[in-house]
């Protein structure tokens, strides 16, 4: 239904701009073709919006433009990185009249975003993820990412000083580069309070398996773990299955704080809407939107959740100054580093925005556990 | 691995099996009911879910669990009986109109579930059957669920019930052959009817578990297909309740190997072990299904022996 409707659209659209050939809209450059119009902002999610990860940190950003004048926000959630993402964003452009589409879930970019970018060059496109490539890539496309692994290395400093097993349980989901940065750092983080702490991590193998993830919470803890963090879509049984066993937490992606009032440390968030607001006051001015936005705890694009009652005052003293120490882009990975092989894989000082940091394919020395 | 390491990963076992194994129990049980009656319903899944969603949702509102787990059950009850009528209509293809099922629930779960995903709902509690034991891990291992127990409870009394009373005889019968269930003068339709909506009350009591106790919160992805497994290890267990314990029993042991070979620091190939349970499944389905008398054990009236 939704697909016909929009296809019969496209096509009475390419007639009439073959009709009126030469005219204005065609013609000028990209994102200015509706600068005087209101701004839409279309916002596609994988999973719920309320799913105390990746998707709620979005949804929260999107609500807080929701209050800036002007701005109009359509959402659209549960839409599984498919042939339906790119009907999803064709509807938020034809039906809605969206200006910007942003693509939050990572599987969306290759082929949907970058083949409806070319379909609807008057409208921008911007995926959550590092992924938009200026040679090859259309320019009304791009990308934006946060360096969570800055907040990551916050959780480890306070959980350095919040354990007392020195053993770090971390439950991860795929061994990627973001994924295996966040472990590292929080490593590097614990290690800078507490040189004996270790982590220990598993890999569940999807992004979201609830029962697995609450197992492997279960084996890190009988292990001997007593502070558990994750990087999984949707932390929520993670940090409940470490309070009911009375182990201490720290969060991902969004704030978890109410899950664990007894053993929540801090937790590592996104915060999206700086660059939300970004592309917003853009739009509204006419200008052309930034193809590629990186950002940090420099450039207030991170934060970390407000400390629970799992911290400790040594810790919360230690993880403020590590935020101020990053805000001024002290580096996290200091060399040299090895990896829990023996292997040198760090030999000088690395930049925290560092492009090689991004193709991390090991786990540091002092991490239990394997990427294969 | 050294001997204390080993122990770590049996207890896991152990632990893992008492814990994950509950929904399997329930829904392989409702599937083992309906196919018993000769009707096949693979929309359990869908239960499931619902269950999970309506008990969670019950639970919050009323304040009391077991509250959840009895609307769970009935919501169940609703959607196994809903596949029973539809499927009495003529030229009605079981199986179909269970998949359609499948995505119904789960559909009007996700719809209905939306503000039930944030807040906090008041959770089942377990026995804590390991307070002799001063290590903690065999303590936690051991806390159980009484859903646990009842399930067990219901296939002793399914496995005694079909083989011992004049209910079970009829149902057997029907699902044996519908000819010799009509000449006694039984309504084929309505004991398949019956049949589904118990089963599929069973199947949304699973799906309490999975939101009320483990892992303890409703989410779209709680399920994750462990309904249709379920349906596949009545198979694998040959329509015996017992076995279906069993066999829920072991698919919850051998999907605790994956994490808790990682915890002692066996790491390499996780993947694999993470597939452990379904391998498993396949190589036993293989050896019980190959043997002549296993041939026998499928109620003859179901469309998947025809």
């Amino acid at each position: 239904m939704n697909k016909m409707t929009v296809s019969r659209r496209s096509i009475l659209k390419t007639g009439l701009k073959a009709g009126a050939a030469g005219l204005a809209a065609s013609a000028l450059p990209f994102g200015l073709a509706r600068a005087q119009s209101p701004i839409t902002l279309g916002a596609v999610y994988v999973g719920p919006r309320d799913d105390f990860g990746w998707n709620q940190a979005h949804a929260v950003a999107m609500d807080i433009l929701k209050q800036v004048p002007g701005v109009t926000v359509i959402e659209e959630e549960n839409v599984p990185e498919t042939d339906a993402v790119a009907q999803s964003m064709e509807s938020m452009i034809n039906l809605d009249g969206a200006n910007l589409i942003l693509a939050t879930s990572f599987g969306y970019y290759k082929p949907f975003v970058v083949e409806t970018a070319k379909k609807y060059p008057d409208v921008q496109f911007r995926h959550a993820a590092p992924l938009w490539n200026a040679d090859t890539d259309p320019k009304n496309a791009g990308s934006y990412f946060c360096y969570l692994n800055q907040a990551h290395y916050v959780d480890g400093v306070a959980a350095g000083l919040c354990t007392k097993s020195n053993k770090i349980g971390f439950v991860a989901a795929k061994p990627i580069p973001s994924v295996l940065s966040n472990i590292n750092s929080v490593l590097l983080g614990a290690k800078s309070t507490n040189p004996d702490a270790t982590v220990q991590v598993i890999f569940t193998g999807e992004w979201s398996l609830p029962v697995r993830e609450a197992e492997a919470a279960n084996a890190l803890i009988d292990a001997g773990c007593d502070v558990i963090t994750c990087h999984v879509d949707s932390p929520k049984v993670v940090i409940q299955t470490a309070e009911s066993r009375g182990a201490k937490s720290c969060g991902h992606n969004a704030s978890q704080a109410p899950l664990a009032p007894n053993g929540f440390i801090t937790g590592a968030e996104y915060k999206w809407e700086t660059i939300y607001k970004i592309y917003a006051d853009d739009l509204a001015k006419g200008e052309e939107l930034p193809n590629f936005i990186a950002g940090g705890y420099h450039n207030d694009m991170l934060r970390n959740t407000a400390y629970g009652a799992g911290a400790t005052p040594e810790a919360m003293k230690a993880a403020d100054a590590a935020i101020e120490g990053l805000k001024a882009k002290k580096p996290i990975y200091v060399g040299p580093l090895k990896d829990n092989k023996g292997n040198v894989v760090i030999e000088g000082t690395m930049d925290n925005y560092d492009p090689v940091l991004d193709g991390m394919n090991y786990l540091l020395e002092g991490v239990q556990g394997s990427i294969t | 691995m050294n001997h204390s390491e080993l122990f770590i990963v049996l207890i896991a076992m152990i632990g893992g099996a008492i814990r994950v194994s509950t929904p399997f129990m329930f829904v392989a049980l409702g599937e083992t009911l309906t196919e018993k009656s000769g009707r096949i319903n693979l929309g359990l899944e869908g239960n499931l879910v619902l269950g999970a969603m309506v008990a969670y949702a019950g639970s919050y509102t009323t304040g009391s669990a077991w509250l959840g787990v009895l609307m769970a059950g009935c919501s169940g009850l609703v959607l196994g009986a809903m596949h029973g009528y539809i499927c009495k209509l003529p030229k009605v293809n079981d199986i179909a109109v269970g998949i359609a099922f499948m995505s119904f629930g789960t559909g009007l779960a996700f719809f209905f579930g939306k503000p039930y995903i944030q807040p906090l709902a008041p959770k089942l509690q377990a026995i804590p059957l390991g307070f002799w034991s001063s290590d903690p891990n065999i303590a936690q291992a051991l806390q159980v669920n009484p859903l646990f127990f009842v399930g067990i409870a219901l296939a002793i009394f399914m496995w005694w019930a079909l083989a011992n009373t004049r209910w079970g005889l009829i149902v057997r019968m029907t699902g044996d052959s519908a000819a010799s269930a009509r000449a006694m003068g039984v309504s084929v339709d309505l004991v398949r009817l019956l049949a589904t909506a118990v089963g599929g009350f069973m199947a949304g009591v699973g799906g309490a578990f999975l939101s009320l106790y483990y892992p303890g919160s409703w989410n779209e992805g709680l399920s994750s297909g462990q309904g249709l497994m379920a349906v596949a290890l009545v198979i694998f267990a040959r329509w015996d309740p017992i076995k279906c314990v069993y066999a829920a029993l072991l698919f919850g042991a051998a999907g605790a190997l994956g994490p808790s070979l990682q915890s002692i620091g066996i790491s390499q190939g996780y993947y694999f072990f993470n597939a452990a349970p379904y391998i498993l499944t396949l190589f036993i389905m293989i050896a019980s299904a190959r043997s002549k008398s296993a041939a026998r054990e499928v109620p003859g009236e179901l469309s998947l022996a025809k």
